[in-house]
C-alpha cells in the first residue's frame, strides 16, 4: 500500500451523498443546486463539482473581465487586419500598448492607447469585484478572510504596476501593455531603463519570499504525503490533538535541521511568505522611477554593489563625452 | 486495477498534449554543445556563446575573396588622358591602369553575373563609357566617395582592415542586409489599437522579439538619442521612457544578431550604460553607429531622387545600411580580412 502514497496523483476518491455546505443566511442568493462528480477531477482534487455560487459580484467580475478580454483580444485581432490565422501563428508576440508619454494621465484617443485604457479600466474593475465575492463568500460560510487578503496582495502589485505608479509618474506610457512578449519585453526593459532591478532591495526581498514560497510549499507538502500513512493529513486537528504522525514529522525535521513548524504555524509561514512576496514586490517597484531612478548607481552609492577588477592600462572611456 | 488503468491513460495523454506544445518550441532551439569563450573578468556570466555548427556554416558563407593581381602603373594619370578617359569625377587622381583594375574588380564585386546587364554594362553604357544615363553608375561613383569617407573618416570603427565594395556587396548588386523604413503589415486602422511600431511575429529585426522592429529610422537619424538608462541613481538625471528603452533595445538585439554576438561581448550586463565597465569593443561599435548614421543621411538618403522605384523601399525611402550589411552575422567582417589593402585607392580622401 506504500505505493498509494507516492503516486503524483490524489488515490482516494469518495463518491458519496452530495455535500451542499452549511445553511444560507437571509440576504444571499440560493446557492445553484446542480452537482455531479467526475473522476477526473477527483484525479487532481475533489471529484464534486458544485455548487457553484455565482451571485451579483460573480455575475458582474465575469462581465467586465469578459469585456476586457474582448478588447484586448479583437485588437489584437485588428493589428493583424482581422486575420485569423495571422493572429493564431502570431498569437504571443500580439499586444494592446498603453497610451503614448504625451497624454499624460488624459483619455487617449481609442486608436492610441484609449483602448487600452478601457481594458484596463475593466480588468482592474473585474479583479476588484472578484477580491469582493472572495470575502463575501469566506463570511458567508464563517470562514476568516485570510484567502481575500492574499488575494489582495496580488492585486496591490497589478494595481502598482498598471495604476498606482503611473498616477505618481504623471503618465500611463509607464504602464504595462497586455500581451504575451510585449509585457515580458517591457519588464526587461522596465530594468535595463531603470538600472537593474536585481539592484532594487525589494525585488532581492521579493525573490527571497518567491523562492521561500516554493521551498516551504514543496517542505510541507512532502511532510504531510510522507506522515499521510500514519493519519498526518489530519492536519487541522493535530494543530491541539498532536498525532504520531505530527510528532514524526516534527522530529524529522528537527534531527535534518533542529527545528520544526507546528501543523499550525507551518501554515503562517506559506501565508505570510506567499503574500509577502507581492507586497514587497509592489513597493520595489512602486519606488523605481519615483524615489530611485537607477537601481545600479543607488547599490554602488550605498556600498551594495561591488566593483570588479577593470583593466586599468586600457580604460574603456565614453567616446561621447571624449568627442565634447 | 482499473483505477491504475485509468490513471495510466491519464499520464500518457497528459505528457502527448505537453510533448505536442514543447516540439514547436523546441524547433527553434538549437542543439548543445555550444562553445563559450570568457570575456570579462570571471563570475560576471562576462562570455561569448557560439554554435560550433552554426559557425561552419557562417565560414562558408563569409570565405575571404582573393583581390585581383596588382598590376604596374601606366605612367599615365586618368585626369591626363581626356581623350580616353571622360567624365572620372572620383578617381581621376588614379593611374590608368590601377583605374581600369578598379572598375574589373568592382563589375566582379557588384554585378559579376553574365548577361546584357551585368558586368561593365551593369554600370556603363558600353557605346558611351562616360554617359551617366544609367541611375547605377550615378550611385556607383557616390558609393567610391562614401568607401573613401569609411576608411579615411571611421578608422575608429574600420580599423586598418578597412572596407571596399565587396565588404557589404559580395556580388551582389543590392547587399543581402540592408534596411528600410517599415510601416509593418496591414492593419485594420480606423479607432482600433495602432501596432505602435512593435508586437510582430516572426521578424528578423529585432531577433523575432515583439520589440519595435524599425529601431533604424530613428536611432540611426544624426543626433539621435540612444541612451535610455538613468544617468544618476536618484530621479533627476536623464533618462528614456519606456518605449524609448524598448526601441534602443531593439537596436542591440539587431546588433547581436548582426555581428553574432551576447549582449556581453561589449557591455557588462550588470549596468548595460557603464562605460568603464564595457569592454573596448563598446566604443568600436560606437563609432559604428555614428559612421551608419553618416552613410545612411549622407550617402543613401540623397540618393532617393537617382535610384528607381524597384530599388525603394514600401515608403520610398533608399534601401540603408545597418550593422549585417557589412557584418553579416561575424563580429569582423570577413574575419577581418583587409581586401582594401589591395586597393590602396579606396583609402585616400575624397578630392
Amino acid at each position: 500500500m506504500m505505493i498509494e502514497y507516492q503516486n503524483i496523483f490524489t488515490r482516494v476518491q469518495v463518491h458519496g451523498p452530495v455535500d451542499y455546505g452549511v445553511p444560507m443566511k437571509p440576504g444571499n442568493w440560493p446557492r445553484e443546486q446542480g452537482t455531479t462528480t467526475n473522476w477526473l477531477m477527483g484525479i487532481l482534487g475533489d471529484s464534486q463539482i458544485g455548487p457553484i455560487y455565482l451571485g451579483t459580484l460573480g455575475i458582474a467580475s465575469l462581465l467586465c473581465g469578459f469585456i476586457a478580454i474582448e478588447i484586448i483580444g479583437l485588437n489584437m485581432l485588428a493589428s493583424v487586419n482581422w486575420s485569423p490565422i495571422e493572429f493564431v501563428r502570431q498569437l504571443f508576440w500580439l499586444g494592446l500598448e498603453p497610451p503614448p508619454a504625451k497624454y499624460g494621465l488624459g483619455l487617449a484617443p481609442l486608436n492610441d492607447g484609449g483602448w487600452w485604457q478601457m481594458a484596463g479600466f475593466f480588468l482592474t474593475a473585474s479583479i476588484l469585484l472578484w477580491w469582493l465575492r472572495t470575502y463575501r463568500r469566506a463570511r458567508a460560510l464563517g470562514m476568516g478572510t485570510h484567502i481575500a487578503w492574499a488575494f489582495a496582495a496580488a492585486i496591490w502589485l497589478y494595481l502598482v504596476l498598471g495604476f498606482i505608479r503611473p498616477l505618481l509618474l504623471g503618465n500611463f506610457s509607464e504602464a504595462v501593455p497586455f500581451g504575451i512578449f510585449p509585457h515580458l519585453d517591457w519588464t526587461a526593459a522596465f530594468s535595463i531603463r531603470y538600472g537593474n532591478l536585481f539592484y532594487n532591495p525589494f525585488h532581492m526581498l521579493s525573490i527571497a519570499f518567491l523562492y521561500g514560497s516554493a521551498l516551504l510549499f514543496a517542505m510541507h507538502g512532502a511532510t504531510i504525503l510522507a506522515v499521510s500513512r500514519l493519519g498526518g493529513e489530519r492536519e487541522i486537528e493535530q494543530i491541539i490533538d498532536r498525532g504520531t504522525a505530527s510528532e514524526r514529522a516534527a522530529l524529522f525535521w528537527r534531527w535534518t535541521m533542529g527545528f520544526n513548524a507546528t501543523m499550525e504555524s507551518i501554515h503562517r509561514w506559506a501565508w505570510w511568505f506567499a503574500v509577502l512576496c507581492p507586497l514587497v514586490g509592489g513597493i520595489g517597484i512602486l519606488l523605481t522611477g519615483t524615489v530611485v531612478d537607477n537601481w545600479y548607481l543607488w547599490a554602488v552609492k550605498h556600498g551594495v554593489a561591488p566593483m570588479y577588477p577593470l583593466d586599468l592600462t586600457a580604460p574603456v572611456l565614453d567616446p561621447a563625452a571624449a568627442a565634447q | 486495477m482499473k483505477l491504475s488503468a485509468s490513471v495510466l491513460t491519464a499520464s500518457l495523454l497528459g505528457t502527448v498534449v505537453a510533448t505536442l506544445l514543447v516540439i514547436p518550441m523546441m524547433l527553434q532551439w538549437e542543439r548543445p554543445p555550444m562553445d563559450s569563450q570568457q570575456l570579462g573578468y570571471r563570475g560576471l556570466g562576462m562570455e561569448q556563446i557560439t554554435n560550433p555548427r552554426i559557425a561552419k556554416t557562417l565560414e562558408a558563407l563569409n570565405k575571404a575573396p582573393v583581390p585581383d593581381d596588382p598590376v604596374e602603373n601606366d605612367g599615365v594619370l586618368v585626369k591626363d588622358d581626356p581623350e580616353n578617359y571622360k567624365n572620372v569625377q572620383v578617381l581621376g587622381d588614379l593611374d590608368t591602369a590601377q583605374f581600369n583594375r578598379l572598375m574589373n574588380s568592382i563589375s566582379n564585386w557588384v554585378a559579376p553575373q553574365e548577361g546584357d546587364n551585368a558586368g561593365c554594362a551593369y554600370c556603363h553604357n558600353l557605346e558611351n563609357m562616360a554617359s551617366d544615363e544609367l541611375y547605377t553608375k550615378v550611385v556607383a561613383r557616390r558609393m567610391l566617395q562614401m568607401t573613401r569617407t569609411i576608411n579615411t573618416k571611421y578608422a575608429t570603427h574600420v580599423q586598418q582592415t578597412g572596407v571596399t565594395c565587396y565588404t557589404c556587396h559580395r556580388g551582389n548588386a543590392v547587399p543581402a542586409n540592408v534596411w528600410s523604413m517599415n510601416p509593418g503589415p496591414k492593419q485594420a486602422g480606423g479607432f482600433a489599437a495602432s501596432r505602435n511600431g512593435q508586437n510582430l511575429g516572426g521578424s528578423a529585426v529585432p531577433a523575432y522579439a515583439s520589440l519595435p522592429y524599425d529601431p533604424f529610422t530613428t536611432l540611426f537619424a544624426p543626433n539621435a538619442q540612444i541612451r535610455v538608462v538613468a544617468s544618476t541613481a536618484l530621479p533627476g538625471g536623464t533618462g528614456g521612457s519606456i518605449q524609448d528603452t524598448e526601441k534602443t533595445y531593439g537596436l542591440m538585439m539587431h546588433m547581436s544578431d548582426g555581428l553574432g554576438v551576447n549582449c556581453t561581448f561589449c557591455h557588462n550586463s550588470r549596468q548595460f550604460s557603464s562605460w568603464k565597465e564595457s569592454r573596448p569593443q563598446r566604443v568600436t561599435a560606437w563609432h559604428g553607429i555614428k559612421m551608419v548614421s553618416e552613410v545612411n543621411h549622407s550617402y543613401m538618403d540623397p540618393l532617393a531622387t537617382v535610384f528607381p522605384d524597384n530599388r525603394k523601399g514600401p515608403m520610398g525611402d533608399t534601401l540603408k545600411v545597418n550593422c549585417a550589411t557589412c557584418h553579416n552575422g561575424i563580429n569582423k567582417p570577413l574575419y577581418g580580412f583587409s581586401m582594401s589593402k589591395a586597393y590602396p585607392e579606396l583609402s585616400v580622401p575624397n578630392p
